[in-house]
């Protein structure tokens, strides 16, 4: 399951940088994106981020497995570029896509949570004149992180057993009692987290 | 050293008004291992949670060591370990060797002490194979013991556990219960499965909120059969 790109723990240069210099060349490259317009500066761009992904020596399976959630979306929007504006367009448009999602996949591969989380905590450091912790919030966005599998493994709990006693999936009978589970796990981890000491 | 003297317990329900759950409790534990049994709603949680200050009693103090949990809870869970039953509450971090690593964060150690120590946790608990795996892809008794380790890697001097195999299949319990036999510091594990506790120093049975029953474990287990199936 790829929720989310998990780190995949290699000696390489692109693992090596420091996690704010690639959250910042992706922000970069994001903002530098919209610039492109020609056709055959995305497919450098492509090209690029392949060896990126050469440098760090993550394996094409891993890739993919990246690409997999969005390739429909990409192949559908393809298509309709294709049509209506060309190939031309139909390039420049998936393929900025894919290039950014990878880019973007390849940052978390390539870099610890702790290490991302660090970078947050650093950027929250002027939220201290307004009596908010970083720490804090360098905590909620591991936190955030930890808990999309979870929340994912509650959905599924509850889904199961709906079909188990054999009930039609409604919207409302599937989010009553997953926001009643997740509700639970929320309080369960504010509660393990006094347990760590750490309600100061 | 655990001391509970006259502790009764009210948690407030919806209405306002308190439903007594913990009646009269004192005991003076100094034993290695302690075992808490008792049907649901018995007060077993309620008592365990007590011994982190999770729950301050409404009427009596508990004190760890010379501690009083109402006054000093910060001190008190820098020396108690608490495990819960859903070890995916307790993971905090998505890594395994984070998880490990955040437990010391408050701690002020040097960088070092703390990989060191990490690293320690690791081996112990045979989880150096998944250092930097994400914790949602540990299968749930690896899950409890990361929750374990990340208990102990702080040398806890009192660890209490709610039910710690309760959602575990049979060899995950049963390595669990390995753990938590070679565990070194005091114990208090509160627990539906009768045979975690047969080499147990002490075992306390609890019944509507009451402590109706505290001697060896064989003795324990008859009492609360007895409650339980007459
Ligand atoms: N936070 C709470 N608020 C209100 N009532 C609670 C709370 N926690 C437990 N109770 C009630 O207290 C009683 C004892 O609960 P607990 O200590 O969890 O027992 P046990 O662990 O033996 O099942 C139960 O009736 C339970 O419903
Ligand atoms: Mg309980």
């Amino acid at each position: 399951m790829t929720v989310l790109a998990t780190y995949v723990e290699r000696d390489s240069p692109v693992h090596r940088l420091p996690a704010g210099a690639k959250l910042g060349g992706l922000v970069v490259i994001a903002a530098l994106s919209v610039l492109v317009r020609h056709w055959w500066q995305t497919a450098a761009l492509l090209v690029v981020v392949a060896l990126l992904y050469a440098a760090a020596y993550i394996p094409w399976r891993a890739a993919a497995a990246q690409l997999r959630p969005v390739a429909l979306l990409v192949a559908g929007i393809g298509v309709f570029q294709v049509f209506v504006a060309g190939w031309e367009r139909a390039v420049l448009v998936c393929g900025g896509i894919t290039a950014l999602v990878a880019l973007a996949a390849l940052v978390s591969l390539t870099t610890r949570t702790d290490a991302l989380v660090e970078v947050v905590v650093g950027l929250a450091g002027p939220l201290r004149r307004f009596g908010l912790d970083p720490e804090r919030v360098g905590l909620l966005a591991s936190l955030g992180i930890r808990s999309v599998p979870v929340l994912v493994g509650l959905a599924r709990e509850v889904r199961d057993a709906q079909r188990a006693r054999g009930a039609a999936t409604r919207p409302v009978a599937f989010l009553a009692p997953l926001m009643v589970r997740s509700l639970r796990h929320a309080d369960q981890v504010a509660e393990a987290l006094a347990a760590r000491g750490i309600d100061d | 050293m655990i001391e509970f003297a006259g502790v009764s317990h009210a948690y407030p329900d919806a209405a306002g008004q308190a439903t007594t759950v913990l009646r009269e409790v004192s005991v003076r534990l100094t034993e290695h291992r302690i075992g808490v049994i008792g049907a649901n709603g018995s007060g077993k949680s309620t008592f365990a949670r007590m011994l982190n200050a999770l729950v301050v009693p409404s009427v009596g103090s508990v004190r760890v060591d010379g501690l009083d949990t109402a006054r000093e809870a910060r001190a008190i869970r820098r020396r108690v370990g608490f495990c819960f039953t859903d070890p995916d509450a307790q993971i905090v971090m998505p890594t395994v060797q984070e998880d490990l690593a955040f437990s010391l964060r408050r701690r002020h150690l040097p960088k070092d002490e703390v990989a060191r120590r990490v690293e320690a946790a690791l081996d112990t608990y045979g989880l150096a194979a998944y250092r930097t795996q994400p914790a949602h892809l540990l299968s749930g008794g690896q899950k409890q013991l990361l929750a374990l380790a990340a208990v102990l890697v702080t040398d806890p001097a009192l660890v209490v556990m709610d039910e710690p195999t309760t959602l575990l299949d049979l060899a995950n319990a049963v390595r669990v219960r390995e753990r938590v036999r070679a565990l070194a510091p005091q114990v208090v594990l509160v627990t539906h499965q009768l045979d975690l506790l047969d080499q147990f120093d002490r075992v306390l049975v609890f019944h509507e909120g009451r402590l109706v029953f505290d001697g060896a474990p064989a003795d324990a287990v008859a009492h609360y059969r007895g409650l339980v199936l007459t």
